[in-house]
């Protein structure tokens, strides 16, 4: 019994001791590092500052963890206002790397680290590969693009870190990856989910099957993607998909990683403090319920980022994991709180239209959500387009048809809403992309 | 002897039934005869023309959704009773009518109805025991040419 539990404890990497906290050192730990933070940003930046004197509320008024709600939310807006340097907390000759995200719309948002912040992003990552079952001796070939995006080196230090080789491929040039990844024996790969998908066809094109190769994981994130995307991925490949989640507002890859047991993310909460909140009405929400994911970096010092609102819809999973960690799990983050919106007091995403529509259609058919008002009523129109697949040339069929999507929807949403078959190429595309609800709601 | 009629889904939208005639006669196809089924909500145009694939692609080519499906094409006398037969003779062998229409163009006394039955192999062997005359689309088209 005792030589078993030596043997597992040998397998477990020094840095992952912390998923590994009874839940009250990791509460107390949690509570110490939240004070400390509070301190440290009330004292060294100056929009958070003044938003708590706005609110009256001093640091010493985080006396418990629930007192994290006192504290005022960061936007992602905020770190766009004070480009590029006005959050930071320490004097530029503390702070040793600077990353940024390229801003699709506006200025880029840019995030910084002291040196011990570096040491808590490398600790992260080599948690991360310990929950997908990486360790010393895996190669590890990070496809992750290198430079001002977060991925490239926040994987890079956390492989090192590991007592992995890690193979610095950086992103595309699909050729040489499988190569390098035939040759060098790669057994586990970083990518977005869906250059790997790249890959796999890729490689089909070259004529090698991954299964004939060593690799036998994938770390995978900086995107959304199902979980239908991960059993064709498992399927094809043989490999293990793992699912990794991270913002570069709050560190980068390392905020939560799925482990072996694929059920859920675990979260590094000694260095992270989790909040799921009503996307509208900003109170909490209990465990398992879902909600929009706030985050507090605890341990960041050079840019501590206090409640951000990620807007990204998940819950939390109380329940203990298989595998052994005592950190708690979120469920995977499928949908946005920027895509709700709500109709006869009910919140829908349009993901949920979207399963709906796929529950009776193979492929996902061109849609669009029409909201307006009319009589003080807010009315929710999906239109969808025909397709050669569902038109029957009888009006009995087509009805048929219409009574499908519409119940699944309303099986989906609880709410019965129109539906409208339109025609082909009727629903605009911009960008090859379709705008998926128009809000004609004028208030 | 089954004829190949043109199935389109069209949006209740005004001027979307003259586009697409006006699409057709651009390009030199032409109607031999057509049935509008609507509701509230869409509508099914069905068509006959002589050169269906050609249309069926043209259709498509400008983002509509088209299908063909078979007719059969029936003279009777045109007379009162002369589709109550058809029906019954189709009731007796357990057939059940989709959808039908009358053609356009009168056959000297006698009238043309267009057909879709559930069953319609099963139709033609019951009129053909009947002695029902069913037209092919030689026939119908030449009919049409007068
Ligand atoms: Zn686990």
């Amino acid at each position: 019994m005792h030589a078993q539990w030596n043997d597992r404890e040998s397998l477990i990497h020094p840095a992952s001791a912390p998923d590994y906290l009874r839940e009250e050192q990791l509460r107390a730990l949690q509570l110490q590092r939240l004070r400390a933070i509070t301190r440290h940003a009330y004292d060294h930046q100056r929009l958070f500052r003044e938003r708590m004197d706005e609110r009256g509320v001093a640091p010493e008024d985080i006396q418990t963890l629930e007192d994290v709600r006192k504290l005022p939310f960061t936007q992602k807006t905020d770190l766009r206002d004070t480009y590029p340097y006005g959050l930071f907390a320490v004097p530029m000759n503390e702070v040793v790397r600077l990353h940024a995200s390229s801003g699709t719309t506006g200025k880029p948002i840019v995030v910084a680290y002291t040196d011990e912040d570096i040491e808590v992003w490398k600790e992260v990552m080599v948690r991360t590969f310990a929950c997908a079952g990486l360790h010393s001796g895996d190669i590890i070939q990070n496809a992750y693009g290198y430079g001002l995006f977060t991925g490239g080196l926040g994987a890079h230090y956390g492989a090192e870190a590991l007592g992995a080789t890690v193979i610095p491929i950086s992103g595309g040039n699909s050729e040489r990856q499988i190569m390098v990844m035939r040759d060098f024996g790669s057994t586990a790969i970083c990518s977005t989910p869906s250059y790997f998908l790249h890959l796999i066809e890729y490689a089909e094109s070259m004529g090698i099957d991954f299964n004939d190769l060593p690799l036998r994981v994938g770390v995978f994130g900086a995107e959304p993607w199902s979980d239908e995307m991960r059993e064709y991925i498992e399927g094809k490949t043989g490999i293990k998909a793992i699912d990794i989640y991270g913002l570069s507002e709050i560190i980068g890859p390392g905020v939560a990683s799925a482990c072996e047991a694929q059920e859920g993310l675990h979260i590094f909460e000694d260095h992270f403090l989790f909040e799921i909140v009503h996307p509208v009405t900003d109170e909490p929400m209990p465990d398992g319920e879902e909600g929009e994911l706030i985050i507090t970096t605890l341990s960041k010092k050079a840019m501590p980022v206090m409640r951000y609102r990620t807007h990204d819809i998940t819950s939390i999973i109380p329940e203990k994991c298989a595998c052994g960690r005592t950190i708690r799990r979120i469920q995977r983050i499928a949908r946005r709180s920027d895509d709700m919106f709500i109709i006869r007091g009910v919140n829908v995403f349009p993901s949920q239209v979207e399963a709906a529509l796929l529950k009776v259609e193979e492929t996902l058919p061109h849609y669009q959500i029409v909201l307006t008002r009319s009589g003080g009523m807010d009315q929710m129109e999906v239109q969808v387009e025909v397709t050669a697949e569902t038109f029957t040339d009888t009006v009995r069929g087509v009805e048929a048809v219409h009574k499908q999507l519409s119940d699944a929807i309303a099986h989906i949403l609880g709410i019965r809403v129109k539906l409208t078959l339109v025609e082909p190429n009727t629903i605009e595309r911009s960008m090859g992309k379709a705008k998926r609800v128009i809000d004609n709601r004028k208030s | 002897m089954k004829l190949k009629q043109l199935s389109v889904f069209l949006e209740n939208k005004p001027g979307r039934l003259r586009e697409l005639c006006a699409l057709l006669a651009e390009n030199n196809i032409n109607i031999v005869t057509l049935s509008l089924a609507d509701t509230e909500q869409f509508g099914i145009l069905r068509l006959i023309v002589k050169e269906h694939d050609k249309a069926k692609a043209l259709l498509e080519e400008n983002g509509f959704v088209a299908k063909l499906t078979e007719v059969l094409a029936v003279e009777v006398p045109d007379q009162p009773g002369g589709l109550s037969k058809i029906l019954e003779i189709e009731e007796e062998s357990g057939v059940s009518v989709e959808y039908m229409y009358a053609f356009t163009i009168k056959s000297g006394e006698n009238a043309v109805l267009l057909f879709r039955f559930d069953d319609m192999d099963k139709a033609v062997a019951a009129l053909q025991k009947a002695n029902l005359s069913i037209l092919s689309s030689a026939d119908l088209h030449q009919r049409a040419e007068g």
